[in-house]
């Protein structure tokens, strides 16, 4: 079996370039993919320490597989629930680019 | 599932029943100006359900002290994932009693916009759902579900003006909520890891074993501890991760602001309160510094950058970052370093005991606030702190209780908030935390100067404009109750601090 090392290694580099992305990217909905990446990179982290917990004594009722199938599901919804505001925001003002979202600052 | 899962689950099936049944009728009911009534009445399920469970905890202790069994209130627990302690049930009230508030104070504002008003009252609802299971969950993976079902009904509540700022506010919320939820998604899969289970009794138990020369006794816990106060920290709109406050409150419609800054803020205050003193209570000597790091911080920047505001809304959003601030003073004081020479941290109950009850007072001083400026913004059309001039001519009832709620937030005696502030400050000295005190003693006075600011605008500068303000009997109320409760608990603290100190006490540390 592949060491959890390097399953925590790929995990943590797709997060951050999860985090670079949402810092980096200029469309709303790019940024929301980003999250995406962010949230998928948690889920290889879980289930790689779930399926290394196997033999250990700690290993209890699937409860990483468990964690990952809600964080699935509650994203299908945030990127809905994110796409509708998008749109909203395109008939606002009919850009999706973050720079040019600045009604408000400081 | 037993009978008695289902018993311990009604308040928050009742809460969710209740937001059903607005959708339902909102489909049956010609007159959409009921609504606002109807959620209020539906709110007697949820808090029905809730006094009769305490009663049962207090039946169950009274019962429990006759014996030699241990004496403690029995939680009613559900298979490990929520624990409906006198704990939860203490938020449970507050939240009700907000959602109640603002459902009165919604029936003007609500005449304004032409359709979903039903999803209105529901969202809000649903979001009291989460913000109550959020109060009871003792387990990661209900910790995050609920979570996301406070964050994602309040992102759709912001975008409910459909204006450009109201969609800016919404998509700000969102996605800097959804970065938070990631950032803690990936603490508790590095806290899942290292200790194999999601409940938080079984990850004590482990965390208690790893204690080491590191902070947090490891690296999986040091860095997922971290990322854990990131994510809550967005919630609690606390520095440095308060970046979205003053955009959504400044963009979003003013009732869900009010709901915003009170009840989301309180529930975010009781799960960090759940997972830091249940969870990770063995290592609270390392989280406690950071803690009072980010109070400071939150304080700090809250004050400073609130005195230049120019729109109200946008100035309780700093304000709020600095509320933020002085309540985790008290979460901050809760831990103590022990007397031996193995540093061993000691629990203070005094210090959540002054967070619960800061909750409350703010709770009834900021919903004041919001109701007024709610009844203020919806006749005047502005938010401008300039456009307030002269409102004592205009309506002198209305421009006392702002006046009154915005010195009870400075901290003024006789008001709540003054209680509160002398309760988390003592607990902070007691603590050893003698630097934050003084802190937060300094920033009290330097919010003074621009709360006074907004009483001069409205008392001393002449109206441009002299015609009356006024509100129907509805958001009246809502603000009479708040504002009534605000004094009522400067004078009269007892009750809540009782309830308050019954709830620590329920708390398994």
């Amino acid at each position: 079996m592949v060491d959890l090392v390097w399953f925590q290694l790929l995990s943590a580099i797709l997060f951050v370039i999860g985090l670079y992305g949402v810092m980096a990217r200029r469309s709303a909905v790019l940024i929301i993919m980003s999250i995406e990446l962010m949230l998928n990179a948690v889920n290889i982290n879980l289930i790689a320490a779930a399926s290394h917990m196997e033999g250990t004594g700690k290993f209890s009722d699937f409860d990483g597989q468990l964690i990952a199938i809600f964080i699935i599901t509650v994203a299908a919804a945030e990127v809905g629930l994110a796409l509708a505001i998008i749109l909203r925001m395109f008939k606002n003002r009919s850009t999706v680019n973050v720079d040019e979202i600045n009604l408000m600052k400081w | 599932m037993s009978v008695h899962d289902f018993y311990v689950l009604s308040p928050y099936i009742a809460m969710a029943g209740a937001a059903l049944l607005i959708i339902l009728l909102d489909l049956a009911l010609p007159k959409k100006g009921l609504l606002p009534y109807l959620t209020f009445a539906a709110l007697a399920g949820p808090l029905l359900m809730s006094v009769i469970q305490v009663i049962d905890l207090g039946n169950a202790t009274s019962l429990l002290e006759g014996s030699d069994a241990f004496a403690s209130t029995e939680p009613s627990i559900l298979l490990g994932v929520l624990s409906v302690d006198r704990f939860a049930l203490f938020f449970n009230f507050l939240i009700i009693g907000s959602v109640a508030l603002v459902a009165l104070a919604s029936a003007d504002y609500m005449k304004n916009m032409a359709r979903f008003q039903g999803e209105y009252f529901a969202l809000i609802l649903f979001a009291a759902t989460g913000m109550m299971l959020l109060a009871a969950a003792t387990e990661l993976i209900t910790i995050y579900v609920s979570l996301e079902l406070t964050t994602l009904p309040m992102a759709a509540l912001t975008v409910f003006l459909m204006n450009s700022r109201s969609s800016e506010a919404g998509i700000k919320f969102l996605i800097i909520g959804a970065v938070s939820s990631a950032l803690m998604l990936y603490g508790m899969a590095l806290v899942f890891g290292f200790t194999g289970s999601t409940e938080l009794a079984v990850i004590s138990e482990a965390v208690g074993k790893a204690t080491g020369d590191l902070p947090f006794g490891n690296y999986a816990l040091f860095v997922g501890i971290i990322l854990m106060i990131a994510g809550f920290g967005f919630k609690l709109s606390a520095a440095p991760f308060q970046m979205w406050v003053p955009d959504v409150y400044e963009g979003g419609p003013t009732p869900v602001i009010g709901f915003l800054s009170v009840a989301s803020k309180a529930a975010a205050f009781a799960i960090v309160i759940r997972v830091f003193f249940t969870g990770f209570f063995d290592v609270a000597l390392d989280w406690g510094i950071l803690i009072a790091g980010i109070a400071a911080a939150s304080m700090v920047i809250g004050n400073l950058v609130a005195i230049s505001q120019s729109n109200i809304r946008r100035l309780f959003g700093y304000s709020t970052i600095s509320h933020a601030g002085y309540i985790l003073v008290g979460v901050a004081a809760g831990v103590k370093s022990g007397e031996s020479i193995f540093k061993v941290p000691e629990f203070a109950p005094i210090g959540l005991d002054s967070v619960l009850f800061y909750l409350v007072a703010y709770a009834a001083a900021n919903l004041t606030a919001f109701f007024a400026i709610t009844i203020i913004s919806s006749k005047i059309k502005s938010d401008q702190i300039s456009d307030y001039t002269g409102l004592s001519a205009r309506n002198p009832v209305l421009a006392i209780l702002l006046a009154l709620s915005l010195l009870a937030l400075i901290g003024v005696p006789p008001t709540g908030i003054f209680i509160a502030k002398l309760y988390v400050f003592t607990a902070a000295v007691d603590s050893g935390l003698v630097w934050l005190a003084i802190l937060g003693v300094i920033n009290s006075a330097v919010s003074a100067y621009y709360y006074v600011r907004i009483i001069r605008v409205m008392f001393i500068q002449p109206s441009r404009d002299g015609e009356k303000i006024t509100a129907s009997p509805a958001p009246w109320l809502a603000l009479w109750v708040a504002g009534s409760a605000m004094v009522f608990m400067g004078i009269a603290p007892g009750f809540v601090m009782e309830a308050a100190q019954s709830a620590v006490e329920a708390l398994p540390v």
